[in-house]
């Protein structure tokens, strides 16, 4: 076999026009804003990611109605990670540096944001990391716009406390979440003169709570406190109705419910158990009203609404008011006009974005599971994040990209 | 006292796990020589057809133990018709065609039903020892076990179909010249196996729930097991079971689940390496 | 024959240094970022391909040594700094691992199916103890595991000696290919070599390798121990890539891919394995992508369950089924048989 040193030229030259010609052409004013949404759409998270990237649909959509941002539209270009974590990092770069967006709204598990931050810090892509998650990302290129620890945590724990006791049982996930969250409830637990009797640690695919739930019983805690995560970990509140111990020793969680797992329980197994979060379906307010019904318009249900995809929306909202208040969808320019602490007003309350931490200040709200819904049991408002607060001063340290851990 | 009750019913209980997730797939590989990788996603249609039956209506008890069983193994009917009959000897084709077969499994349960589904309660109450209280259903899932282990033994060793499928598998030719038709067997065996394992899906729904990539939690475990049992079905699963049940939960009360894992798959290992037959290659020979 | 031979081999140098050198000046960054992971898969993809397509050894986890070579580098490069020590241990480290597994099973003389099992179980337990690092008491050195959620900020290969003079996209682009170019040519010189028919021949006949004085077992293990290099360097070459190391590297998904590439491309090849690893990441690459989301989302709202495991599992599944020997020996036997009957044409000759 021989080929011609002719023939070689023409078919290479052939393959570099065909790459060359998918090189992308600099923006017009009127092209519409890209925003990006790189969710885990399928594979085990996808009961997050979902409704995640539907949140950002009606979001821009209502944008869109309203006439626009900077007299341009807002497109929504979607991406699916298919819960794999290198998939982040590949669709990261092509929306950086393909698709050219304006920003990056996504990452669900602490684990996908840390694995896309760096891209899109490197390829300077402006990035919302719109979920509750375990505090201390001090970056000037992120907005976080979920609960933190002190939001949350810090509440939740007292009031477990007095209504049942002070000896606490954590159970946590075994990954940087689980770690961090943990050290937090312990911190509070002490703040009120409790005590933790001992913190047990689940990686995401156990699924056998027998062992863990006897260590349990011959601890007798005055309550429990469940930082699991995922589908495997639902089997251990499954495991724990059916050994009947629901009703002797009480539960909150900082987890549950997020991702709607209140409906994948029965009642029997879910009830009674505490949370604390910015939004909740329940909440009664005009503006959540308001909200649901303009998503059972577009959607036709309701029932996949849950935290993360209010904090979605809210994500969205918030960017695009740095986006009017800029005049452009520029990053340093949207930057600038979020630090300079505008809010907004969500479904689950007003939204105020913290300068210093690029952290939000929000609504916090204990919660009831009762038949597969969560109660609204007393809210607190505008609750600062001063975890991240203590540790992450962006105004005096613009180019820190570290993220803090609590040392107890 | 109540402590060491309640240390051994966890440590049977693991057993009884080990077994119930393997046996349908240790009937395949026994009888047919054939390794089905996606024996985890059999495990994962019972539990699908038990909650699904189940939460249209029909009793817990029937869905469990007659649907789930006829749904898995009219499925596995199918497989083997489509697949596995064109793989017979090609022991790795095998391997990759079912592993295949599992994703697919993974990815259509998924189109179907999505990635969450709401489970059902387990419909026996919590048990009291002492001071500890223990999953009732716990006992259930044991009796389940010991039943079908005992069943399948009576049926290899007194039954007419028992010693035509051993004939049929030990030499295909001759029970052919006989007038068995191996084909048949083969195929009646393949589906025996799935609705065993069907059954065994269905009755561990309640306790884990249920997620599509729910079988890759079981299939390691149970392949593992399967293999290092050797050979003989029954007593195989059942000393595989025995040995690693034991490493396993022991260890697990001892530090934690993670270890006790990693125990039970360094014991694998170890067998593996000095008894490359499996256990009843070495020991229990003849046995079934 | 010979010639050809030799002809293919210019042809392969000339085409991989071409696309060495032309592309970065071609392309933008994305698409040559892109072209990187492909190419690091490709290598990952030829370890397996050398092992189980010329020595026999089906490897359920060859994903282990991947990771190990990604986390070998992560941890060393963290400590050191400098990407030099850090890049050749990557190599080492799951060679040397890979050896002991091999001389572990080999010795042993288990057969493919226990073979398989013990795989399969050492994958795991490394996935699931390096998977449980998340707490801050797991520490090596300076560098903390991390757990599930992976080690980050991982400094990327330097100009040996030099580690502020840290490599560009591009540069790790041409680091990438000439890795694959290499390790390319040098898998057909050994495979050409004395060493390679002796490995080829304990495939066909183990026993009777054996019996012509051969040690198979060390022959095997030596490799195995080459397989695991191979991988090793692939992961170091991904941890340069993305930046972090995490624990998906060791993980089931991960084995089952690089299985899947191989018999794809076509096993008891080379260039197989490499067609394969394109192929199948492009298709899930694709699955996830703006194009395809938008316009599955559009029919009936399906497409948002749709997941890449439906597309894998009947691609292997049709696989084993109907092109057993995979692509790449697919088409050639296709080209001969097409130059066979031109040539028959040309010269004439009737049957």
């Amino acid at each position: 076999m021989t080929l011609k040193r002719r023939q070689f030229l023409q078919t290479s030259s052939t393959i570099a026009a065909t790459l060359a010609a998918g090189l992308p052409l600099t923006s017009r004013a009127q092209d519409p804003i890209k925003v990006a949404s790189i969710h885990d759409l399928s594979g085990l998270f996808d009961l997050y990611g979902k409704p995640m990237e539907k949140a950002m649909q009606l979001a821009a959509e209502e944008i869109n109605n309203s006439g626009g941002l900077a007299s341009r539209m807002v497109e929504i270009v979607t991406y699916d990670t298919q819960s794999q974590m290198p998939m982040y990092t590949q669709f990261g770069q092509q929306a950086a540096l393909k698709d050219r967006v304006s920003v990056v709204h996504g990452g669900i598990l602490s684990a996908s944001r840390e694995a896309i931050r760096p891209v899109l810090d490197r390829f300077q892509t402006l990035y919302f990391y719109n979920t509750q998650y375990e505090g201390g990302v001090c970056d000037r290129n992120i907005f976080c716009t979920g609960v933190t620890p002190a939001q949350s945590v810090e509440v939740l724990v007292p009031y477990a406390m007095e209504q049942w006791g002070k000896k606490v049982y954590t159970l946590a996930a075994d990954y940087n979440y689980g770690q961090i969250i943990s050290k937090w409830v312990q911190k509070y637990v002490q703040d009120n003169d409790g005590e933790v009797i001992s913190t047990d640690f689940f990686p995401l695919d156990v699924a056998d709570f027998g062992s863990t739930i006897a260590k349990i019983q011959a601890a007798k805690p005055d309550f429990v406190m469940s930082a699991l995560v995922g589908g495997a970990h639902l089997s251990f509140y499954r495991q724990w109705a059916a050994a009947g111990m629901k009703d002797k020793i009480p539960m909150a969680s900082t987890t549950l419910g997020a991702g709607n797992e209140q409906q994948v329980l029965t009642p029997a197994e879910g009830d009674g158990i505490l949370l604390a979060y910015n939004y909740s379906r329940e909440l009664d307010t005009p503006a959540n009203k308001a909200y649901l019904e303009r998503w059972q318009a577009k959607f036709g249900s309701v029932d996949d609404i849950h935290e993360l995809v209010t904090a979605t929306y809210q994500g969205m909202l918030l960017w695009a008011e740095g986006v009017r208040k800029a005049g452009s969808a520029d990053r340093m320019a949207v930057i600038e006009a979020l630090e300079s602490g505008i809010s907004i007003q969500g479904p689950g309350g007003k939204i105020t974005v913290d300068p210093k931490t690029h952290h939000c200040v929000l609504d916090v709200h204990i919660l009831e599971v009762k038949d597969q819904k969560m109660t609204v049991v007393q809210s607190f408002d505008q609750r600062p994040p001063t975890d991240t607060a203590a540790v992450c001063d962006l105004e005096a340290n613009p180019n820190d990209t570290t993220q803090y851990e609590i040392k107890v | 006292m109540d402590l060491a009750v309640f240390i051994l019913l966890e440590i049977i209980y693991a057993i009884a796990g080990l077994v119930l997730i393997s046996l349908g797939l240790a009937v395949v590989f026994g009888m047919m020589r054939v390794i089905n990788l996606a024996h985890g996603e059999f495990l994962m249609l019972g539990g699908y057809a038990a909650i699904v039956s189940t939460q249209a209506g029909l009793n817990i008890w029937l869905a469990m133990l007659i649907v789930a069983p006829l749904t898995v193994g009219l499925v596995g009917l199918i497989v083997e018709r489509l697949i596995i009959r064109f793989l017979y000897g090609r022991i790795l084709d095998t391997m990759l065609a079912t592993w295949g077969l599992s994703l697919c499994l993974v990815g259509l349960v998924t189109l179907i039903f999505g990635n969450t589904t709401t489970g059902i309660s387990t419909p026996i109450p919590a048990l009291q020892i002492g001071q500890f209280q223990v999953v009732g259903y716990n006992l259930f899932i044991i009796a389940v076990a010991a039943v079908m282990l005992a069943g399948l033994y009576a049926l290899l060793r007194f039954t007419d179909w028992g010693l035509i499928a051993r004939a049929a598998m030990q030499n295909a030719d001759m029970s052919d010249a006989l007038g068995i038709n191996p084909s048949r067997v083969y195929m009646l065996t393949f589906t025996f196996g799935a609705a065993l394992t069907g059954l065994a899906g269905g009755v561990l729904a309640p306790l884990t729930g249920i997620v599509p990539s729910i079988g890759a939690t079981y299939i390691a475990k149970a392949f593992i097991t399967v293999i290092s049992g050797g050979v003989a079905i029954a007593t195989g699963t059942l000393s595989a079971a025995l040995s690693f049940g034991l490493v396993e939960r022991i260890t697990t009360l001892l530090s934690s689940p993670v270890l006790g894992e990693v125990a039970l798959l360094i014991a694998a290992v170890l067998l593996l390496r000095f008894l490359p037959r499996g256990i009843t290659g070495r020991f229990f020979r003849g046995r079934l | 024959m010979i010639t050809t031979r030799r002809a293919q081999l210019i042809l392969a140098t000339v085409a991989g240094l071409a696309f060495m050198l032309i592309t970065p000046l071609a392309v933008d960054l994305f698409t040559l970022l892109n072209l990187t992971i492909y190419v690091i898969l490709a290598i990952l993809a030829l370890s397996l391909g050398l092992i189980w397509g010329y020595g026999g050894i089906l490897c359920f986890g060859q994903a282990a040594f991947y990771g190990l070579g990604a986390y070998t580098y992560a941890v060393s490069a963290i400590n050191i700094g400098e990407s030099t020590a850090p890049l050749l241990l990557a190599i080492a480290l799951p060679a040397a691992f890979a050896a002991l597994l091999g001389w572990f099973m080999f010795y042993g003389r288990l057969s493919d199916v226990y073979m398989g099992v013990i795989t399969l179980a050492v994958t795991l337990i490394l996935f699931k103890l390096i998977n449980a690092t998340a707490g801050d008491q797991y520490v090596i050195g300076i560098a903390r595991l991390n757990g599930f959620n992976g080690m980050h900020g991982v400094p990327p290969l330097n100009i040996p000696g030099n580690a502020s003079a840290i490599l560009l996209p591009d540069g790790l682009f041409y680091v990438c290919v000439a890795c694959l170019l290499l390790i390319y040519l040098g898998l057909r010189w050994l495979l050409a070599s004395h060493f390679g028919r002796v490995i080829i021949a304990i495939r066909e006949n183990e026993q009777r390798a054996e019996l012509l004085g051969y040690d198979v077992r060390w022959y095997k293990t030596v490799l195995f121990a080459l397989g695991g290099a191979i991988a090793g360097l692939a992961g170091a070459l991904f941890v340069n890539w993305g930046g972090y190391a995490d624990p998906g590297l060791f993980s089931l998904f991960q084995s089952a891919q690089i299985i899947i590439w191989v018999i794809v491309g076509g096993l008891g090849t080379l260039l197989g394995p490499i067609v394969g690893a394109v192929l199948i990441h492009y298709l899930t690459s694709l699955i996830g992508s703006p194009e395809l989301v938008s316009l599955l989302s559009n029919l009936l709202g399906i497409g948002r369950n749709l997941d890449s495991n439906l597309l894998l599992g009947v691609i292997l599944v049709l696989f084993v089924l109907l092109v057993p020997r995979g692509v790449v020996p697919g088409v050639q036997h296709l080209w001969q048989r097409y130059r066979i009957k031109s040539g028959a044409e040309k010269s004439g000759d009737n049957y």
